[in-house]
């Protein structure tokens, strides 16, 4: 399976995501937002970092980058196309996934551990997972997730919360929100669900050494559904 | 000419940064305040100097890139 992650200038988290991929067994290119051309990729993740260094909103810049265009056409022709962190900011400001990511509540830069529920297994990334609740590492400072009224309607309508924050036992509720977001959202998909933004970063639990392997599972079952 | 745009939050998204200025201001005596709201300010000199067309140009640059329109709101205006 081959898989494909994009650089931009003040990704951080690009390296990371090579590294977890190839554990699991995904044959892996780093791409470089000036090329023009995706190389042939059954999965392309724009990972976190702070892409031109959050100038004017974060991951305005990198949306508009000569890679994003080959990225979209990917993604409107059915590839699948997972954003974390800083991805999921760039992938709300191409419009591939709805709402955008606001400055979190009480303006802190949250970096945790947290637990999120899945809501939705009809879709190529979560499929065939027996667990319901990942406990996944966040570290942002614009992750409170936002929309409109219409949106959030539409985004329910279509089942397109990915995950929710949530306490260990899957509540729910304010006090398992670390950053303000509605409903507690923590990633959503495009209506077809082939293209996934998320905070929370499953490469970084890819090793006991790194306090937990629940992004090992997420990895694990992703190549198979792939394959 | 020189064109000026002003990218506000719309009103009802959560300006966070907002209510910390408020928040201090209350706190050095300025008590007379109902709400404080912050946004960006872009001053744009465009090779153009037909002013409906120098602020058409820079109105085409806050849909696409400077303002974000699921939670801001922008205005235009021509400076010089």
């Amino acid at each position: 399976m081959k898989s494909s992650v994009i650089t931009f200038p003040g990704s951080n988290c690009d390296r990371d995501m090579d590294v977890a991929l190839k554990k699991f067994g995904f044959n892996n290119k780093m791409v470089w937002h000036n090329d023009n051309e995706l190389p042939k990729s059954d999965l392309v993740v724009l990972p976190g970092g702070f892409s031109y260094g959050d100038y004017l909103r974060c991951g305005s810049m990198a949306s508009k980058s000569k890679i994003m265009q080959s990225v979209i056409n990917f993604a409107k022709s059915g590839g699948l196309v997972m954003g974390i962190c800083n991805g999921f900011q760039i992938l709300v400001e191409t419009g591939l996934v709805p709402g955008v990511l606001l400055r979190n509540k009480y303006l802190e830069f949250i970096c945790k551990n947290v637990f999120v529920k899945l809501d939705n297994k009809d879709n190529p990334y979560f499929k065939n997972l027996d667990k319901d609740i990942f406990e996944l590492h966040i570290a942002h400072n614009e992750g409170n997730y936002f929309c409109t009224d219409d949106q959030l309607k539409e985004i329910k309508d279509n089942n397109q919360v990915a995950i929710y924050y949530s306490n260990n036992k899957g509540q729910i509720d304010e006090n398992s929100n670390p950053n303000g977001s509605i409903k507690n959202i923590a990633g959503i998909f495009n209506k077809e669900k082939n293209v996934l933004g998320m905070m929370p970063h499953p490469e970084r639990m890819i090793d006991q050494s790194l306090t937990g392997e629940d992004g090992s599972i997420f990895f694990k079952n992703l190549i198979n559904n792939i394959k | 000419m020189k064109v000026s745009a002003i990218i506000t939050l719309k009103k009802d998204v959560l300006d966070p940064q907002g209510k910390v200025i408020h928040q201090t201001l209350d706190g050095m005596g300025f008590k007379d305040i109902n709400e404080v709201r912050q946004g960006k300010y872009f001053e744009i000199d465009v090779k153009e100097n037909d002013p409906t067309k120098a602020k058409g140009i820079v109105e085409d640059m806050c849909k696409k890139l400077l303002a974000n329109l699921v939670i801001e709101n922008y205005k235009i205006i021509e400076t010089q």
